[in-house]
């Protein structure tokens, strides 16, 4: 197709210079066509599997400790271990229905690498007995979707999907598929009801992982973009190469996004749980520190769904461990840098009305809770807030996720750490994560809430209510 | 009447024998059927419900879930301008307020010609690119009041060529050869264990690739 040539890659993806893994062709400008993918070992790392017993290629990945890059960050092997034996047909479906916000990885791979991920499917399938993969990408992702469609067709006619893959006897049929604009579609049960032509509402626990009972009730495997991505490499590679990046908790490399107040944001391949945040945004390989003049007040550190952080907390290393102990998640690899200019009450509800708006409806405490809070917090904002809005926030907040909510600790006031996770009155985490942001800004900028509720002189207009 | 053209007819039916049940094409479907016209008709639905096997309802139910769908006319351009936070840190908010000013429509409306709606996004992944927004789902980055009045002239004198019209997503389609097909297969049709998994029965390093 001649709209679909050569043009220059979307910024957004910066080479620090460091090791990597799904990354190293990004910076090819045709790095999503077939040829650049075979002139740069592309396709090796299927060959690589089909040498081995599919067993093998299994606990390689699970020695390698592939942990699950969509947010939860469940090792990859261990999941595909929960699969009842003898109960075919299995299926693979790919979770690139990213709309966490803040996060942009999953679009990069698509758009820049498809062959890798399509060869990352086709791996798992081998190693597992999938009988059909579904590559489901986010609605709004045209681009991805061309890429990913251009690359399949490629791959079917090379013969690296399909029947009789490279002249063996391992064939799979990789179907692609698109969403049509719905976060909640990324848990992953909601994603097989979508597939099954449903609104795409998650379903009740257990079991809780559709690996016992998934697609048309048969056990099937959801994987991230990114944690498939991986997958190439390390059949060529091997575990000990790619435990070799990252600790030991968490090896190998991930992709951040980095985004808000700083003087270079981008998406950064960096080492897994070595790196830190301080280096993330302030190192001269990535980010470069907050815009000019301006000093960090808060940031996010693993998408929208997760509590908040501050500048105590900018040595942890990028480690799922301590950064739940602190009282947060590296969720999907979304940094969101605030300074000192951000209305603490805004950005809050900001982050609010998106779960608002997203809330499937399946569950009361999240369907109204989400919205009672979007409107507190709107009302608090127009200087119509009443005293007891801050108090009604916490306790709406319990209804959704009982119990203390994880959060960062506060030294000046002597308030230690809540750790992650929450707990939840709800099917899926969404709900409770809208009161991450509440919980995270009310504990450190009461005052900021208070000023708001009590001095109602700086009123910000508002031109429209959103709908 | 058949509310597909003869041509996507046949990509309906392909697309739903992609399928091991006929209802997972609905969504595909309903794409389809934006594609074509720009908007959901109640014949599409009627036409996409005989295809997948399930009622007109259940159609627009599950339809109606997803923000992409529209069961109305839209404009020939959809501008989704992003206001989520790292857009919003940016500006996103006051890019939609002067897109708003600039198109004279609010929200969710259609300017009178028919020719753009405006609509607030949620994150659209491209958040180190703030403000950023989507025309048609083609992205536009780091946008400037001034390069959104540019984008509005250069469409409105017909000076851009990366931008189908609403509905068309992917302009590339998949399509598998009828002799690379590895077969699709109903669930209830496809119980044996897959043929390669006896190669797990092999003694070690005897498996030849």
């Amino acid at each position: 197709m001649a709209t679909n040539g050569y043009v220059a890659h979307a910024p957004g993806y910066v080479d620090n210079e460091g090791p990597k893994i799904v990354s190293e062709r990004f910076s090819h400008p045709d790095s999503f066509t077939l040829a650049r993918f075979e002139a740069t070992g592309g396709y090796e790392g299927l060959r690589a599997a089909l040498a081995k017993r599919p067993a093998d290629v299994h606990d390689e990945v699970r020695s390698a400790t592939v942990l699950g890059r969509g947010g939860a960050g469940f090792p990859a092997g261990v999941k595909w271990g929960f699969l009842p034996p003898g109960r075919f047909p299995y299926y693979l479906v790919v979770n690139g229905d990213e709309s966490e916000p803040g996060t942009y990885k999953d679009r990069l791979l698509m758009e820049r690498d498809p062959h890798q991920l399509i060869e990352g499917c086709l791996i798992a399938c081998y190693a597992l007995g999938l009988s059909q993969c579904f590559l489901y990408v986010r609605g709004e992702m045209a681009l991805a979707q061309e890429r990913i469609a251009t690359a399949l067709n490629e791959a079917y006619d090379a013969g690296y999907v399909g029947r009789n893959i490279l002249d063996t006897d391992f064939s799979v049929d990789v179907v692609l598929t698109w969403g049509a604009g719905a976060y909640i579609v990324g848990e992953e049960t909601a994603l097989i009801e979508s597939l099954e032509g449903n609104r795409g509402m998650p379903r009740l626990k257990p079991p809780y992982f559709p690996a016992a009972i998934g697609l048309y009730g048969q056990p099937t495997i959801v994987n991230n973009v990114e944690t498939l991505a991986n997958l190439g490499w390390l059949m060529v590679n091997g575990a000990e190469q790619y435990k070799g990046y990252g600790s030991e908790a968490s090896p190998g490399t991930r992709l951040f996004a980095v985004s808000g107040h700083v003087r270079r944001p981008g998406v950064y391949e960096v080492e897994h749980g070595v790196t830190t945040f301080r280096e993330l945004i302030y190192g001269e390989n990535f980010c470069q520190g907050i815009r000019e003049g301006r000093e960090l007040k808060m940031f996010i550190p693993g998408g929208g769904s997760a509590p908040w952080f501050f500048e105590e907390h900018l040595d942890l290393a990028l480690e799922a461990g301590p950064v739940g102990a602190a009282g947060s998640m590296l969720g999907s690899g979304a940094v969101v840098v605030m300074d000192d200019t951000t209305d603490a009450v805004k950005a809050t509800l900001r982050v609010v009305r998106f779960f608002a708006r997203e809330s499937c409806g399946k569950c009361t405490p999240c369907r109204e809770g989400t919205t009672w809070e979007e409107r507190i917090l709107q009302r608090i904002l127009d200087g119509e807030g009443r005293h007891s809005d801050i108090d009604m926030l916490l306790d709406i907040g319990d209804n959704i996720s009982p119990g203390p909510y994880p959060v960062a600790a506060n030294p000046q006031e002597g308030l230690d750490a809540v750790p992650f996770p929450p707990k939840q009155t709800t099917i899926c985490p969404l709900g409770p994560s809208s009161v991450a942001p509440i919980v995270s800004t009310i504990r450190r900028f009461r005052h900021e809430y208070e000023a708001k509720i009590t001095r109602r002189d700086s009123i910000p207009v508002r031109t429209e209510v959103l709908q | 009447m058949s509310f597909f053209t003869s041509a996507n007819l046949d990509i309906a039916r392909e697309i739903v024998s992609r399928y091991p049940a006929p209802r997972s094409a609905l969504i595909p479907l309903l794409h389809l059927a934006q594609e074509q016209h720009g908007w959901v008709t109640g014949d599409a639905m009627r036409q996409i419900a005989d295809l997948c096997g399930v009622t007109p309802a259940e159609v627009k139910g599950t339809g109606s879930f997803y923000e992409m769908f529209k069961f109305h006319p839209v404009g020939s351009y959809l501008i989704n301008v992003c206001t989520n936070i790292s857009c919003m840190l940016l500006g996103g908010e006051e890019l939609l307020d002067h897109a708003r000013q600039r198109l004279g429509v609010k929200t969710g409306g259609t300017t009178d010609d028919g020719m753009f709606t405006l609509e607030d996004v949620e994150c659209i992944a491209a958040c180190t690119e703030a403000p950023c927004l989507q025309v048609n789902y083609r992205y536009r980055l780091r946008v400037t009041n001034d390069d959104f009045d540019e984008m509005i002239d250069d469409i409105q004198a017909g000076r851009v060529d990366d931008l189908p019209r609403h509905g068309t997503l992917a302009r590339v389609r998949q399509r598998i050869p009828a002799d690379r097909l590895a077969g699709i297969l109903p669930p209830d049709k496809a119980r044996e264990a897959p043929v390669w998994l006896q190669r797990n029965n092999a003694a070690e390093d005897s498996v030849v690739g």
